[in-house]
């Protein structure tokens, strides 16, 4: 499988999903661990659309004038994985929504420290 | 024909299962649980055609629409495959039985999404296990980890805050598991778990293979609660509703352990990358690990059900040792003790979740006494606990038998020595626990079982155990034997 794109995209890969990451872990507010959990899988995403790119290579459409050469289309699989993959991340940011909005009516805060003061204080 | 169709048509039955409990429980509420407890029923037929077909005949492999592999998406369905999705359904029916009465108590009014839920994540989970692509297993993976979240948040309102806190874990795992899979697939350019290790020898020493096999193993081992990742779990099961405790404690963990077991000996071959990084030994020893913060922790909780979840940290890390050593006897003490957790487990969560329905109460120290108010429930309870702590002849003494011998083949004595050390951690407090029910006055408390189907999956968990216990090595010999990868079949 060729890298077309050279290094600096999988360098920009690597970078956003630390910034995923930092999010998750390190944010207080859940909704900005939410966004971090996006950013990561916007990372992952990005991960394979750049791993079936091919310098000088068009889209995955039979062209007469092209004829049947694989290095002339880019890698279509990656694509066609990463729809999937989109559609369950919109799907987990949809659930995850849905729980926020419980959360914030019942303990009327997002702040994760404070939360858990509270849940240990209810248990 | 009927037999190459049969994995694709359990997928198939969960999924109109779903449709019809929605359609129906939206129509007469009273409709949800009779449509989705016939669907479990028909999905359990099915598994266990499925098991007896495998058993017979070999591997059934059901190409999705006529593509053949590598190019199209196939279910696969070994023996090991047929094997855990045959546990997923016999819990599935006995947890179905428990929640016609339990979840119309605890929530009541929300039957219908709440078995609607249920059986997407059954969906989620046996597709897991029958498919035989590295990317249709992630898709699986998320369907029912979505459907867990929801079912997760059911419950009081702590329940949401762990759902939503299990939610980022979890979507962090299984986005590792897929970055696992697009390097496999970068280095050799298919997705079909057959096809990708026919062609991953060549490639041993690439680094880009070990990086894989590290976030493969990292992202499912986060979902499987492998220390020191299993922090989402102890509050994910406490504040959940018992039901889904019951569902979810005894068979998603198991699943994920399965995925690693396909992973590490069906895609990657383990000894060739052992070479390079010793996945086994750190596997190993990361669960040896969380056997000791499992059970410690859980001698250290006053609420009952925050001590089977750690609890259960402890006996998923069983597996994981299991795993890591990968003799062949120890292979088997993993994959018998999928099976053997899973029975013990649901039976003490669906005693937890009858306690608190019938008495209100939840801390240890309020089961004083029970025993004689509930002796149906806590028949089964103490059978289900003599288990956890491994005596013979239950289940729970072969499975950590086969774990040790294991071990020794392996020469790995320390790992033994842990192995065999938990079982006295466990017998403290479960002992304990045992004391207080039966020992200790019940002081101004008038208790009594629960209804016939909350009683009956308790009943017949607790009778499983002493059975799966007396027929292991019927079950050893004829079905997770011939399951294993064939390096490892042979016992010496």
């Amino acid at each position: 499988m060729e890298i077309g794109a050279g290094q600096s995209a999988y360098t920009f890969t690597v970078l956003l999903m630390l910034i995923g990451l930092y999010g998750m872990v390190l944010k207080r507010n859940l909704v900005k661990k939410l966004i971090g959990m996006n950013v990561f899988q916007a990372a992952v995403i990005l991960f394979f659309i750049v791993q079936g790119y091919k310098s000088g290579a068009t889209v995955p459409i039979y062209d007469p004038a092209l004829g049947t050469a694989p290095e002339r289309y880019i890698n279509p699989i990656p694509h066609g994985l990463m729809l999937t993959a989109i559609v369950v991340s919109v799907a987990t940011t949809g659930v995850a929504l849905a729980l926020l909005i419980r959360v914030h009516r019942h303990f009327g805060t997002l702040d994760e420290p404070a939360l858990l003061i509270q849940l240990r204080k209810d248990g | 024909m009927i037999e190459s169709n049969l994995p694709v048509a359990i997928a198939v039955v969960l999924l109109f299962g779903t449709l019809a409990v929605v359609s129906l429980g939206e129509w007469r509420r009273g409709l949800a649980w009779p449509a989705a407890f016939v669907t479990i029923l028909v999905f359990a037929a099915m598994s266990v055609a499925l098991l007896l077909i495998v058993m017979r005949r070999g591997p059934v492999r059901a190409p999705i629409a006529g593509w053949a592999a590598p190019i199209g998406i196939e279910f696969v369905v070994d023996g090991l495959g047929a094997f855990v999705v045959t546990v997923i359904a016999g819990i599935a029916v006995l947890v179905a039985l428990y929640a016609r009465e339990a979840v119309g108590r605890e929530t009541p009014g929300r039957e219908t999404p709440f078995f609607a839920m249920f059986l997407v994540l059954l969906l989620g989970l046996a597709g897991i296990v029958l498919t035989g692509d590295l990317f249709n297993l992630y898709v699986f993976l998320e369907i029912a980890s979505l459907a867990g979240y929801s079912l997760m948040a059911v419950g009081d309102a702590r329940a949401v805050v762990s759902s939503f806190r299990y939610l980022i874990m979890g979507t962090l795992g299984a986005s590792l598991y897929l970055l696992g899979v697009g390097f496999l697939y970068t280095l050799t350019g298919s997705l079909n778990m057959a096809d990708v290790a026919a062609r991953l020898p060549e490639l041993a020493s690439n680094p880009a293979l070990l990086v894989s096999v590290a976030m493969m193993v990292g992202g499912v081992g986060l979902k499987m609660a492998l220390f020191p990742m299993h922090l989402w779990l102890p509050d994910a099961y406490t504040y959940a509703s018992s039901t889904t405790t019951a569902i979810v404690a005894p068979v998603m963990t198991k699943v994920s352990a399965y995925v690693v077991i396909r992973m590490l000996f069906f895609v990657y071959d383990l000894e060739l990358v052992s070479r390079e990084l010793p996945v086994g030994t750190i596997l190993a020893w990361l669960s040896a690990a969380g056997i000791v913060v499992g059970s410690v922790m859980a001698i250290a909780q006053t609420d009952a059900k925050r001590m089977l979840a750690y609890s259960s940290v402890a006996q998923v890390a069983y597996i994981g040792v299991g795993i890591g050593l990968a003799s062949p006897l120890a292979l088997v003490g993993a994959v018998l003790h999928i099976l053997n957790h899973a029975a013990m487990k649901c039976c003490l969560f669906l005693v937890t979740g009858g306690v608190t329905l019938q008495t209100g109460r939840r801390s240890i120290a309020e089961y004083a006494g029970l025993g004689r108010l509930m002796p149906w429930t806590f028949a089964g309870f103490t059978l289900a606990a003599l288990a956890m702590v491994g005596i013979p002849p239950t289940n729970g003494f072969f499975s950590k038998w086969y774990l040790v011998l294991g071990g020794i083949q392996a020469g790995e004595w320390a790992l033994v020595a842990v192995v065999v050390a938990s079982s006295a951690l466990t017998a403290v407090y479960f002992f304990r626990l045992l004391e207080l029910i039966y020992a200790a006055p019940a002081e101004g408390l008038t208790a009594s079982d629960p209804g016939l189907g909350m009683r009956l999956p308790v009943v017949a968990l607790g009778v499983g155990v002493l059975v799966l216990g007396l027929g292991n090595a019927w079950f050893v010999t004829h079905v997770i034997q011939p399951s294993l990868p064939g390096a490892l079949r042979a016992i010496t």
